[in-house]
């Protein structure tokens, strides 16, 4: 859509004088405040502004708390607790990174469930949501590589556990797990390259962040009816209304962010991380960061070998597959319509594959024995179910309901039925959401 | 022009394809050492013995000794578990080959075949389980034998592996009784 003419017009002389020589003026004015946007995106458009803002606060605590880190298997846990009590402010921004990773997977995670609700991926968003999968991916490794620094019995655990997952890989498996540790365990050549590239990633996650916005401004939002924007009254201009309403969402989500950093500092972390790595001792009971529990219980959950391929490589694949699932739902989905509102059955599915994705990640949290192993076989079963059966095969069954003609109608339709208000097509503002 | 179009395979052609592969081979010459240093240095890949005195065991004890950053477990074996693994039927492991470094590399997993000749009671092996590489807990799980807490691999007195996600039997590293009291590791 920024692809239509540009309405900039450069008022005071220097933005004349920049508009000639480098028009990047124009650029943001065409991008953030021109920029037309469906006119019912809800708040659960208001997540990639909430994701941007998370992005920029973890690089800025990420780089002081660089300055006051050693990246050393003999001093890292020491600097670490140096930074909560001698250094100013040391335990605040401490906090506010630990627990901005946190909020920041909730803040994805809410993204991508949207994308898959309203059918985001579809075309011609294709591209769009690969680049998403992509910046996920990213936040999985930088977030994984950023809790061994502390260098506490979780963070050695966890890395020897998940680049354990290398060496399931046939013949070079070995190889490959060694080059990524520098040795044959989690050592000090690890520690120092798990920093370097904790610190290298979030950069590139900007990088991909930046193609993602590009895309999106190509092929512009969906929006909750999943119908293409039409005519001029589908839109309304980004600013002051999608910039008002993503201030508006990123405050709310900033206050629930703020109570766990004061109030609940470590809830989403674990006491065990609190005592130095100690390569002799396992703790008796392993978990990664709660982000990553449902592809940990997926991983557990093989127990049996399939074939040739034993029990560790068949988690491992498992794992990695349910990941690289995400990246083939634009080519998944056979459905014509978009919206999970106006598909019934793909509807009931889709909140049966958040409760499923839910209690995986609670079986994750639990230990691997008994009667969770089941469940989790079960659970991994309805996931794995969910992408190659119910959504190719629903796309083909499904009747869905009738579509609006248009973004415009369905907004005046709404409010109709719902306030008794009389809707004029001039009350944009009013009917947005 | 027209001339390169039409003919076959020329002077040209080549020199492109021979400039491409050149540009290759130096992208990963350059690469390489790139990818290089991340592989354990000279330091870390230094090979290691260590003698461990054994003298203070008694049947049941074990000791722990760190060997190239993993710990190895020596444990001195009762009556009943050198027993529990004897009974095994080979047919009921999951993974019969025996792991043994000291022996050829297709050996069965037989109880014998897991520790040394005239030293069946002793176990000295890589406590490191075979899945993702946890430190399984000893004397502990169904079989008696090491259980691993990470993701509930269950190992028999022999440290062959008998349920859960691993895929084979705890390694046996390349050691030898040097005296009676003391092994050599490595």
């Amino acid at each position: 859509m920024s692809e239509g003419h540009s309405t900039y017009t450069p008022k005071t002389g220097i933005e004349r004088w920049f508009d000639a020589r480098m028009p990047l003026p124009r650029l943001v004015y065409d991008s953030f405040v021109a920029y037309p946007v469906p006119r019912n995106l809800n708040y659960a458009w208001t997540f990639g502004g909430i994701l941007s803002i998370m992005l920029v606060a973890q690089i800025l605590t990420g780089i002081v708390l660089a300055m006051h880190y050693t990246a050393d298997t003999n001093l890292a846990f020491g600097s670490v607790e140096k930074i909560m009590r001698d250094v100013n402010s040391g335990w605040l921004l401490r906090y506010m990174h630990a627990n901005g990773a946190s909020f920041f997977f909730v803040a994805v995670y809410i993204h991508i469930f949207r994308g898959l609700y309203y059918g985001s991926y579809k075309a011609p968003r294709e591209l769009l949501w690969i680049l998403g999968c992509i910046i996920y991916l990213l936040m999985m490794a930088t977030g994984f590589m950023g809790y061994v620094l502390p260098w506490g019995q979780m963070s050695f655990w966890g890395a020897t556990v998940i680049t354990g997952f290398f060496s399931a890989i046939p013949l070079v498996g070995d190889w490959i797990q060694q080059l990524l540790l520098g040795g044959f365990a989690v050592d000090n050549p690890t520690l120092n390259r798990f920093f370097a590239l904790h610190y290298l990633l979030p950069f590139m996650i900007a990088g991909v962040v930046v193609l993602h916005v590009w895309a999106l401004h190509v092929v512009g939002q969906s929006n909750p009816t999943g119908i293409e924007v039409k005519s001029k009254t589908d839109t309304v201009a980004f600013t002051p209304y999608a910039t008002i309403k993503d201030a508006f969402g990123m405050i709310v989500f900033l206050f629930f962010f703020a109570y766990f950093v004061f109030y609940l500092p470590n809830y989403l972390g674990h006491p065990d991380n609190y005592t130095v790595a100690n390569p002799l001792k396992t703790p008796a009971h392993i978990v990664p960061e709660w982000y990553f529990l449902p592809f940990y219980a997926i991983l557990r959950a093989i127990t049996f070998n399939i074939g040739p391929i034993n029990s560790k490589l068949g988690g491992v694949l498992c794992m990695f597959g349910a990941i690289v699932m995400l990246f083939l739902v634009p080519w998944l989905d056979t459905s014509k319509v978009r919206s999970a509102v106006y598909r019934p059955w793909y509807k009931l599915f889709f909140w049966l594959f958040v409760a499923d994705a839910i209690l995986l990640g609670w079986l994750g949290s639990q230990p691997a024995e008994g009667s969770y192993v089941f469940m989790a076989q079960m659970a991994t079963l309805f996931y794995f179910a969910f992408f190659l059966i119910a959504l190719p095969v629903l796309g083909l069954i499904e009747t869905p309901r009738r579509l609006p003609n248009s973004i415009t109608e369905a907004v005046l339709e709404k409010n109709k039925g719902g306030s008794g208000h009389p809707a004029g097509a001039t009350a944009a503002p009013e009917t947005k959401g | 022009m027209s001339a390169t179009d039409i003919h076959d395979p020329n002077r040209r052609d080549f020199l492109y394809v021979a400039t491409g592969m050149a540009a290759v081979v130096g992208a990963g010459a350059v690469a390489w050492p790139f990818i290089d240093q991340m592989r354990p240095d000279a330091s870390t890949l230094a090979l290691a013995s260590v003698e461990v005195d054994v003298a203070s065991l008694t049947p049941g004890m074990s000791l722990i000794v760190k060997w190239r950053g993993k710990p190895v477990v020596v444990r001195n074996r009762t009556e009943k578990e050198m027993k529990d693994g004897e009974a095994v039927n080979l047919s009921d492991l999951k993974d019969p080959i025996a792991r043994n470094a000291n022996l050829p590399a297709d050996a069965p997993a037989t109880d014998a075949n897991r520790t040394t000749p005239g030293k069946e009671a002793w176990m000295v092996m890589v406590q490191v389980c075979t899945h993702l590489g946890c430190i399984p807990l000893g004397q502990e799980g169904d079989f008696g034998g090491w259980f691993c807490p990470c993701h509930g691999s269950q190992y028999d007195t022999a440290g062959r592996i008998r349920k859960g996600p691993a895929p084979e039997n705890m390694a046996v590293p390349v050691f030898k009784f040097i005296s009676d009291t003391k092994i050599l590791i490595g």
